[in-house]
């Protein structure tokens, strides 16, 4: 047989193949299929018109209103109805609202409904954000979710694979996030239009779950159609505990063929901002000068988990956010927002002076909870800096991980967490 | 199929943020969506499309979120077809589901200014330059889309083989 990558393994599986190659029009079974209370709306509309009366299978389909919640306004309110009726007469096991939702790309692995070796498709783009666990995952529009719900099935060209390997130990304050923006800054918001990107490498090994899901989660972000890493001791921690379902580790073969390989020497990554308005834009942070900024939002699908709000806390211990900046926490899901409780996180935060969210995509789509003015300037540890993307079209987004984003809270402008931590 | 239309020209990366800003997805109304498109870009875009008009634009056109509301917006404002350099993989595989005609052609993106009247056939992938008298001829649709398009779309495609 010849050699595959772990994208093509999961992809073969799932189409009932032997084998796959890069290229090949496939069609495959989805393990989970994902909407939201922007996007399936209009998947349930699709259903409708389709004549079809049953989702493939209850367990499978997976609803989670997350953008526009707590409901925004009465059309939001109208939308995430949709899906709650739907949820109801499917008998949907897995549709979470109230207290029990959260960002859907971090609710969904913490909640074990996504685990290694599954093929998932998700109408939201940041679906990829599951590859860090060793799945598949890939973001659809509305009709191709409805169609899935309708067949459990969906058609997939197999994408051929980069390779992107990184070298050394992370510098202090570095995280996947910076090694992702790095990588975008290299080869640019289309460097992997329609590729699977494949992370690996002795850092990628050491790499905490949550970091890994920050980098897998903006592979959409090179214009990839995923993001993976093979599983290993770190994912098997981590998913044993809460998988609802038999999990599968797959790895690629030494011999698989992959379009390009590219090597980074983790000792050159120092922590990243991407400039407005493009993920491309990146920077060193010590290189960016003066940049004043009014808000920082920490929080999202790329950087809203624990690790992130206690890297965040650490910056924050015994600080003040600058006068004239607000600083908004928005901890991903129920979860994270209880143990960042816990562990005394929200009593830094809020002496710090920041606000609290409740978990939702809020402001990282310009939805609400903290949207920017004309002429306004946000730090955000989310993942898209494009125009209007957090507000009015003359505003500025600055991605970066949150260290620096909390570290730029204190200093009222961009700013490294050296100039903070371990200073008065 | 046939179009022609007037061009209104972008840029390049013209993300899915751009086509219809995410502060409006709180309704999926094609009308209501049509409104909004492209208005961070260019304000005066959706008051001033035409029917029938053509969108051209650089590389990676609808890059960003998987957002299905991008081409309804496009095609809601009345917006016969778009071509660009490439697109982004979720919006090219979305236009294709919802039936918005889309084409590939560096040459014919490059030649071609805001305001030409461009004439389209999507059956043969050929592009006139009226306004210039130049023609082009675009990437091949792979037969595979080509099936879809004739089907009538993805839903309309499962009808048809009987799945439900
Ligand atoms: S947090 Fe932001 S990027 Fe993630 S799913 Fe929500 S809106 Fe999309």
């Amino acid at each position: 047989m010849r050699p595959m990558t772990i994208t093509e393994k999961i992809l073969a599986r799932h189409a009932g193949s032997k084998e796959v190659t890069p290229g090949d029009l496939i069609n495959a079974k989805v393990d989970i299929a994902l909407g939201n209370d922007i996007t399936a709306p209009i998947a349930i509309h699709e259903f409708r018109k389709a004549g079809a009366k049953k989702v493939f299978n209850r367990n499978k389909v997976v609803l989670v209103p997350d953008h526009f919640t707590p409901n925004k306004d009465i059309k939001s309110a109208t939308q995430c109805k949709v899906l709650k009726d739907f949820a109801i007469e499917q008998r949907l096991s897995h549709y979470y609202e109230g207290g029990d939702v959260g960002v859907e790309h971090a609710l969904l692995p913490e909640k074990g409904v996504v685990v290694p070796g599954d093929l998932v498709i998700g109408a939201d783009s940041h679906t990829c954000t599951y590859g860090a666990l060793g799945a598949f995952s890939t973001g659809v529009g509305s009709t191709d979710l409805a169609y899935a719900m309708i067949t459990g099935e969906l058609w997939f060209k197999v994408p051929e694979s980069i390779k992107f390997i990184f070298n050394g130990k992370l510098n202090k304050w570095v995280s996947g996030k910076d090694l992702i923006l790095h990588i975008i800054g290299d080869i640019g918001v289309d460097g992997a239009l329609y590729k699977a990107m494949e992370f690996a490498g002795q850092a990628i090994e050491r790499l905490s779950i949550e970091s890994r899901m920050a980098m897998c989660n903006m592979a959409i972000e090179a214009g990839a159609k995923s993001g993976i890493i093979a599983p290993d001791a770190i994912t098997k921690a981590y998913v044993e505990k809460r998988a609802e379902r038999r999990f599968r580790f797959y790895s690629s073969d030494l011999e698989a063929n992959y379009s390009e390989i590219r090597e980074y020497d983790c000792k050159r990554i120092e922590p990243k901002v991407a400039l407005p308005h493009l993920p491309e834009n990146t920077r060193n942070v010590a290189e960016v000068g003066n940049i004043s900024i009014d808000q920082v939002v920490i929080g999202s699908c790329t950087n809203g988990r624990l690790e992130d709000l206690e890297v965040a806390a650490r910056v924050l211990k015994g600080k003040k956010v600058a006068r004239h900046v607000r600083l908004i926490v928005i901890p991903a899901t129920p979860f994270v927002y209880g143990e960042a409780m816990k562990k005394g996180y929200f009593d830094i935060f809020l002496k710090a002076g920041a606000v609290i969210s409740p978990p939702t995509c809020g402001p990282c789509l310009g939805g609400h909870m903290g949207i920017l003015a004309a002429g306004e300037r946000a730090v955000a540890t989310t993942n898209r800096n494009f125009i209007g993307r957090m507000g009015d079209s003359k505003s500025e987004v600055y991605l970066a991980n949150p260290a620096v984003a909390a570290a730029s809270a204190v200093k009222g402008r961009i700013a490294h967490p050296d100039e903070v931590v371990g200073r008065k | 199929m046939k179009f022609k239309g007037r061009v209104w020209k972008f840029g390049k990366d013209i993300d899915t943020d751009r086509i219809i800003p995410a502060r409006y997805l709180n309704t999926s109304e094609p009308a209501e969506l049509a409104k909004h498109c492209m208005e961070d870009e260019d304000p005066v875009f959706s008051s001033r499309v035409k029917p029938g008009d053509i969108l051209v634009a650089e590389k990676n056109f609808g890059c960003g979120s998987s957002r299905e509301h991008a081409p309804i917006a496009i095609k809601a404002c009345g917006i016969s077809c778009v071509i660009a350099k490439s697109f982004a993989r979720i919006f090219y595989r979305n236009s294709f589901n919802m039936g918005l005609a889309i084409l590939e052609s560096d040459e014919a993106v490059d030649a071609t200014q805001e305001g030409d009247i461009l004439e389209v056939d999507m059956d043969s992938g050929e592009i006139l330059n009226v306004t210039r008298g130049l023609r082009f001829k675009a990437r091949p649709v792979p037969p595979f889309m080509q099936e879809l398009i004739r089907a009538g779309g993805l839903i309309e495609s499962i009808k048809k083989k009987g799945a439900i």
